[in-house]
C-alpha cells in the first residue's frame, strides 16, 4: 500500500509542479511584461523583449532609443523594485502572523514601519541625500523593533508575544509622536510634501543601484525563513506548546523576529511605507495553499511581488498624476480584508 | 522492587518566578504505570506539569528520568522522553490533523529539516495507534473535542516518547469521549509508556490509574493506590465535600459522587 502510494505520488508530482510553481511564475512574468510595455509611453512587448535581450547580450536591439530609456530607465527599476518589495514584506508579514499567531498582524506590529518613517521624515527634515535618507530608515525600522524587543525582554512577568505586541503599540505611539512633530516643523513647501509621499509609499523614485543595496538584507533576512520553515510552523503553536514539543523558541523567536525585521525595512527604506500588503497577502496565500509556512512561504512571496507589481501598475496609469502606494493598497485592502472576514472559512477560527 | 523508576520527582519546590507554589513533592512513576493527580483548583497541578516537563525550573529539588537529573537537558531531547499533552485547544491556523501529529516529530528532526518518510510513518502509526486514521486529512480546527483531543495525544506519541504528561485529558469531553480518552491511556500503559495525568474526576482515576497522588496547597496528601487513597475522608479533606465512594458489584468499578451541600 505504501509502494502504491508513493507510486500515486510520484505521477501527482509533474502536474503539480506545473501548477504550484510554473504557472505562478509564468503569470508573474507576464504580469512584468506588462507593466514594462504599460504606461504614457507604450512600449509593444515584443520590443521590450529585444531590448532587455539585447541588454543581457550586449547586442543592439534596434529599438528606439526613447524607448530603450523608458524600459530601462524608468520602468525596469519600478518593476523589479516592486517584485522584491511585494515579495519581502507579504513573506514578513506571513512570518509575524505565525510568530504571533494573530492573522491580525502585519509587519508594522512590532514598530518597524514607524521607526523607519521617523528615520525618513528626519532625513528629509535635515535635508540630507536620498541615500542618508534611506539609511536612517533603514536604520530606523532596525533601531524601533530593536528597542521593542528590549523592552519586552525587560518585562518578564506576562507573556512575552503579549508583552512584545504591548510595547510595539506604545514604541509606535512614541514614534508617531516624533513623526507628527518632525511635519509641524518641517518647511511646508519643500519638506512636508516630501515627507506626506514617503509615508504613503511610492515605486517611482526607485532606482536599479536602490534595488542592489537593499537586495542583501532582504536575501540574509529570507535565508532563515527558508531554512527553517518547518519549524516555523510550531512557532504558531505558542511558546509552551512549541517548547514542549522540543523547540528552542527562546532561539527561534528573536531570530525570526530579526529576519522578518530586516527584509520590512530594507523594503520601505526605498520605497517609503506601504500598508495592507504584510496583512492581506498572507491571508489570501493561506486560502490558496494552507496554512504550512513550507508552502505558505513560497506563496506569500510570489503573490507578493505580483500584487505590489500590480498595483503599482494602476497607481501610475489610472490618473494623470501617479496615485500614492499606500492609499492604493488600503483603498483595495481594508474592503478584501473585510470580504475575508466575512466569508473565509479556512483563514483563521 | 521494580528496578529504577521511568521518572523520580525528589523533593520538589516548583512555583513561577518568585512566588512558590508547592513544596516537598517527591513521587515515582514505573513504565507501564499511570499516575493520576487530583487536587482542587489553584493546588499546583499545571505548576507541577510544567515544572516535569522542564518548561519552568525547579525551585528545590530534582526531577530525574532513570536516575539522571534533567535540568540541563537540552529541549529536544526532554522533549523525546517526556511528551506533554495539552488540553484540547482550538488552533489557530487551519493545519490538517497530519500536519498536527507530524509536529510531534520535531524533537526528533534536526532545525533545518522536514519531515521525512520515517517522520511520517511515526504519524501514521500514531494516528492508527488511536483509531483516528480516518481523520488524517481533516481540518484540526473543525473536527469535534473529542477528536481533537485523541489528535493531540497521537502528536505526542509521534514523537515516541517514554513518558506522557496529560493536562486534564478528559475535560470539556462529553461522556462519551471521556471514556474513550481513558481507554486509550489504559492502552498506552499496557504498551510500556509511563503516563502522569491530572483529572477533576476521582472516579477516572479508579477508572484508569495504578496510583493516584493528592496534591493540596502544593504538597502532597496521599499517594498510592486508588482503592486505598480514595476515600470518602480523603476526598472530602481534598475538595471540602462530603462524597460517597461506593464500589459497584462484580468488580464494575468504583462510582465516587458528591453530596451536595
Amino acid at each position: 500500500m505504501t509502494r502504491a502510494l508513493a507510486g500515486a505520488r510520484a505521477a501527482a508530482l509533474p502536474r503539480r509542479l506545473l501548477l504550484r510553481g510554473l504557472l505562478p511564475v509564468l503569470a508573474l512574468l507576464l504580469l512584468a511584461l506588462l507593466s514594462l510595455a504599460t504606461g504614457r509611453y507604450g512600449v509593444p512587448p515584443g520590443d521590450i523583449l529585444a531590448v532587455l535581450g539585447g541588454k543581457l547580450l550586449g547586442l543592439p536591439s534596434g529599438v528606439d532609443a526613447t524607448a530603450q530609456t523608458v524600459i530601462l530607465q524608468v520602468r525596469l527599476p519600478r518593476v523589479a523594485g516592486a517584485l522584491v518589495v511585494g515579495a519581502g514584506l507579504a513573506a514578513a508579514g506571513a512570518t509575524y502572523q505565525g510568530l504571533f499567531r494573530n492573522p491580525l498582524v502585519s509587519p508594522d506590529i512590532l514598530g518597524v514601519s514607524a521607526g523607519a518613517s521617523l528615520g525618513a521624515v528626519a532625513g528629509i527634515f535635515l535635508s540630507l541625500p536620498v541615500a542618508a535618507i534611506q539609511g536612517l530608515a533603514f536604520l530606523g525600522g532596525l533601531g524601533a523593533v530593536a528597542i521593542v524587543y528590549g523592552v519586552g525582554a525587560a518585562v518578564r512577568r506576562h507573556d512575552p508575544v503579549l508583552t512584545l505586541v504591548l510595547a510595539g503599540v506604545a514604541v509606535g505611539a512614541v514614534l508617531g509622536a516624533a513623526i507628527s512633530l518632525l511635519k509641524v516643523l518641517a518647511d511646508p513647501y519643500n519638506q512636508l510634501p516630501a515627507i506626506t509621499y514617503w509615508l504613503l509609499g511610492s515605486l517611482s523614485a526607485v532606482s536599479l543601484p536602490d534595488i542592489g543595496a537593499i537586495l542583501p538584507a532582504i536575501l540574509i533576512g529570507l535565508a532563515p525563513l527558508v531554512l527553517l520553515r518547518w519549524r516555523m510552523n510550531l512557532m504558531s503553536l505558542g511558546e509552551e506548546e512549541a517548547r514542549a514539543l522540543g523547540v528552542e523558541t527562546r532561539l527561534l523567536r528573536p531570530l525570526f523576529v530579526a529576519a522578518a525585521t530586516l527584509v520590512t525595512a530594507a523594503a520601505v527604506s526605498v520605497t517609503g511605507v506601504i500598508g495592507w500588503i504584510g496583512l492581506i497577502v498572507p491571508h489570501v496565500a493561506r486560502l490558496l495553499v494552507g496554512p504550512d509556512f513550507r508552502r505558505l512561504l513560497p506563496a506569500s512571496l510570489m503573490l507578493g511581488a505580483g500584487y505590489l507589481l500590480a498595483v503599482d501598475l494602476v497607481a501610475r496609469t489610472i490618473a494623470p498624476i501617479e496615485v500614492p502606494l499606500g492609499i492604493l493598497t488600503a483603498l483595495i485592502g481594508a474592503p478584501f480584508f473585510l470580504w475575508l472576514l466575512a466569508t473565509a472559512r479556512r483563514g483563521w477560527s | 522492587m521494580r528496578g529504577e523508576p521511568l521518572l523520580r520527582v525528589e523533593d520538589l519546590a516548583f512555583g513561577y518566578g518568585a512566588r512558590i507554589v508547592g513544596a516537598g513533592v517527591g513521587f515515582a512513576v514505573f513504565p507501564g504505570e499511570v499516575l493520576c493527580l487530583l487536587g482542587p483548583n489553584g493546588c499546583g497541578k499545571t505548576t507541577l506539569f510544567k515544572t516535569l516537563l522542564g518548561l519552568l525550573p525547579a525551585r528545590a529539588g530534582r526531577v530525574l528520568v532513570e536516575g539522571e537529573s534533567v535540568a540541563r537537558w537540552p529541549r529536544a531531547r526532554l522533549a523525546r522522553t517526556i511528551a506533554y499533552v495539552p488540553q484540547a485547544h482550538a488552533a489557530l491556523f487551519p493545519f490538517s490533523v497530519r500536519e498536527v501529529v507530524l509536529m510531534g516529530r520535531a524533537s526528533r528532526m534536526r532545525p533545518f529539516a522536514s519531515p521525512g518518510r520515517a517522520d511520517h510513518a511515526a504519524a501514521e502509526a500514531a494516528l492508527a495507534a488511536l483509531g483516528i486514521g480516518h481523520l488524517a486529512e481533516r481540518v484540526y480546527t473543525e473536527i469535534s473535542g473529542g477528536e481533537r483531543q485523541l489528535a493531540l495525544i497521537a502528536r505526542a506519541l509521534a514523537g515516541e516518547p517514554r513518558l506522557l504528561v496529560m493536562d486534564e485529558p478528559t475535560a470539556s469531553l462529553d461522556f462519551g469521549n471521556q471514556a474513550r480518552v481513558l481507554g486509550q491511556i489504559r492502552r498506552l500503559s499496557a504498551r510500556g509508556l509511563g503516563v502522569v495525568l491530572s483529572t477533576h474526576d476521582p472516579g477516572h482515576a479508579f477508572l484508569c490509574a495504578d496510583r493516584v497522588a493528592l496534591l493540596r496547597e502544593g504538597a502532597l496528601a496521599g499517594l498510592g493506590a486508588p482503592a486505598e487513597i480514595l476515600t470518602p475522608e480523603s476526598l472530602e479533606r481534598l475538595y471540602g465535600v462530603p462524597v460517597a465512594v461506593v464500589p459497584l458489584g462484580g468488580g464494575a468499578g468504583t462510582v465516587c459522587t458528591p453530596r451536595l451541600p
